[in-house]
């Protein structure tokens, strides 16, 4: 029987000729992730067992974007811990305040992770990479102490669900819109410790942008990762970036999937999660008729603080402005992402709008700092969850949607997409 | 191994967000993070829970974020064991790496009701509901899992 991509990169790393679901392995990782949150209960760990070095200074990423620049003296003094530990032990890849991106955006960026690379990350949404033809899944900070000190981590071999994406989407359908419908199709917990395989023509349609926003969400999904094959636009992306060398692997053709699903691109609309999970969907045209009125628009994230996300947010509020009593937040994923936007003269079009623009961090969105949501409050966001309490008060509200739709909501001030602006 | 204790009950995909709110991801005390354990579902629950009491919920227990700082609440707070119908996956092995004992087992999740009184042996997999005296059956944790829980989690039984 034949294997799933992600079987293959896994008994790759695990130095097999093969593997099936269900079996477990040890394999060998490309690199290892921390934030600041994540690390410093690792470094607990790490300490706790005795450890006084790491498997490879040069396969270890240390990023400080969750609480940074930090919001307060306990977070500062875990970002102390955790620069101090990457001063001990050389670690290359510790990226703090003027260097820093979030995570998600900044390590493809930089070309920590390419095709057939094996990572794990204390951080959920390590997932992302899959948009590069890369294995890799979230974990706990216990892993990730063990990961620094091995250079390996066990795993169980994942069965998979495959995605057929054909057709072309219409213009205001992104890789958010695509993952919104596909988690209110199966649930939060449709793809439960299952790989998501994504493939089809359709895929020509999506630029490195909106599979990194899929793979991104495949956690939404309980997915261990999310994955598309790798053709000329991941290439294209990885030519003089990616610092590994890259190996490409495809399913086999008789590859066995637990389900398929076929979805037209085509027929897509945008797409908004209702509180207070990711996949209570609605299409934007049963959400305009609910006229959710709205209080804060987030835009930008590891799910869409890319420059395509930003530049769509852009063309809608070019010219426009925000809506009196809305706040709209706009933090780019990291400092390239922000130097580049600046270029192309988007802050400009956001600050006339009436926007604010952030330093890269992951604040909002996990209700950490930098638009916090008082009780009854609501937000439409680019963000990937939408929990009770997600982004402040336990009664307050997050809306989940694409870049287009959030700025697009700014403007009217209810959830709405750009086409209500024309 | 066993627990005994009575029940704190939750439904279907209680996520990290609510078992520990990120606005507390600022520290790594264990004390003070179970100090706000379930705080955004259930505000009683920190002044209610005794040592070895048990939680109990239904389908995707854990979804959401990766922060071992959920199970480490949970635990810190007194909790013995989590029973479930599912669990998330990233929750399902921070839990066994820093020695939280969990089990999964659908009819017991959906049966067993607020305030039951159960007994659990982590040998066997046998669940009994003292209170409505009924048993239940869940796949029991191979010795080696159950080492690592014994121990206190991964790191520690590594150090043996």
């Amino acid at each position: 029987m034949g294997m799933t991509m992600s079987q293959k990169i896994l008994a790759y790393h695990a130095g097999l000729d093969s593997v099936s679901a269900g079996q477990l392995i040890e394999a060998k990782l490309d690199l290892v992730l921390g934030n600041d949150i994540t690390t410093p209960v690792a470094l607990n760990e790490f300490e706790k067992c005795g450890a006084n070095s790491v498997f490879d200074r040069e396969k270890i990423a240390l990023v400080m974007d969750h609480f940074t620049p930090n919001k307060d003296i306990k977070a500062a003094t875990q970002c102390k811990q955790v620069r101090a530990f990457a001063g001990k032990y050389d670690i290359k890849n510790y990226f703090d305040v003027g260097e820093m991106g979030i995570e998600h955006a900044l390590l493809p960026e930089k070309g920590l992770v390419g095709p057939g690379s094996l990572v794990i990350g204390a951080d959920s949404h390590t997932c992302t990479y899959g948009a590069l033809g890369a294995f890799s899944t979230g974990v706990g900070s216990t892993d990730m102490a063990a990961g620094m000190i091995t250079g390996k981590a066990w795993f169980k071999a994942p069965s998979a669900i495959k995605f057929t994406l054909t057709g072309k989407p219409s213009p205001w359908v992104s890789g958010k819109d695509v993952i919104l419908h596909i988690i209110g199709m199966i649930g939060v917990d449709g793809a439960l410790y299952k790989s998501m395989e994504f493939a089809g023509d359709g895929l020509q349609y999506l630029n490195i942008d909106d599979r990194l926003c899929i793979a991104n969400m495949a956690i939404e999904a309980g997915a261990k990762n999310g994955i598309f094959p790798v053709d000329d636009v991941t290439r294209e992306y990885c030519r003089g970036r990616f610092q590994g060398v890259p190996v490409e692997f495809s399913a086999d053709e008789d590859a066995e999937y637990d389900q398929e699903y076929v979805i037209d691109l085509s027929a897509l609309r945008p797409t908004v999660s209702y509180p207070h999970l990711p996949e209570n969907t609605k299409t934007i045209d049963e959400a305009e008729k609910d006229r959710v009125k709205i209080d804060q628009a987030v835009i930008g994230s590891c799910t869409n603080g890319r420059i395509t996300d930003l530049r769509a947010a852009a063309s809608v509020l070019k010219g426009r402005h925000v809506a009196k009593g809305v706040r709209c937040i706009i933090f780019p994923g990291t400092q390239q992402i922000y130097l580049q936007a600046m270029r192309e003269g988007l802050f400009e079009i956001f600050v006339e709008a009436g926007a604010v623009v952030s330093t890269p961090t992951c604040g909002p969105c996990l209700g950490g700092h930098m638009g916090i949501l008082a009780q009854g409050e609501r937000a439409v966001s680019t963000t990937n969850r939408n929990f009770v309490g997600r982004m402040g008060h336990v009664e307050s509200e997050v809306y989940l949607a694409s870049p287009a739709v959030a700025a697009a909501s700014a403007v009217t001030g209810y959830i709405a997409g750009p086409e209500q602006l024309d | 191994m066993k627990a005994h204790g009575l029940v704190h009950k939750y439904g279907d995909n209680v996520d990290t967000d609510v078992i520990i709110p990120a606005r507390y991801l600022n520290t790594a005390s264990h004390a003070e993070l179970a100090s706000h354990c379930m705080e955004d579902i259930d505000k009683d629950f920190v002044n209610q829970v005794k040592p070895g009491d048990i939680m109990v919920a239904e389908k995707n227990f854990g979804c959401g974020s990766s922060r071992e700082h959920a199970p480490i609440a949970i635990k810190a707070s007194g909790i013995s064991c989590v029973i479930a119908s599912t669990f998330a996956r990233i929750f399902y092995r921070n839990a066994i790496n820093i020695g939280l004992a969990i089990l999964e087992c659908d009819e017991a999740a959906r049966d067993i009701q607020a305030g039951d009184e159960v007994d659990v042996d982590f040998d066997s997999g046998v669940i009994t509901n003292v209170t409505a005296g009924r048993t239940y059956q869940a796949e029991p944790f191979p010795p080696f899992i159950q080492n690592i829980i014994q121990k206190g989690g991964l790191l520690n039984s590594i150090k043996g």
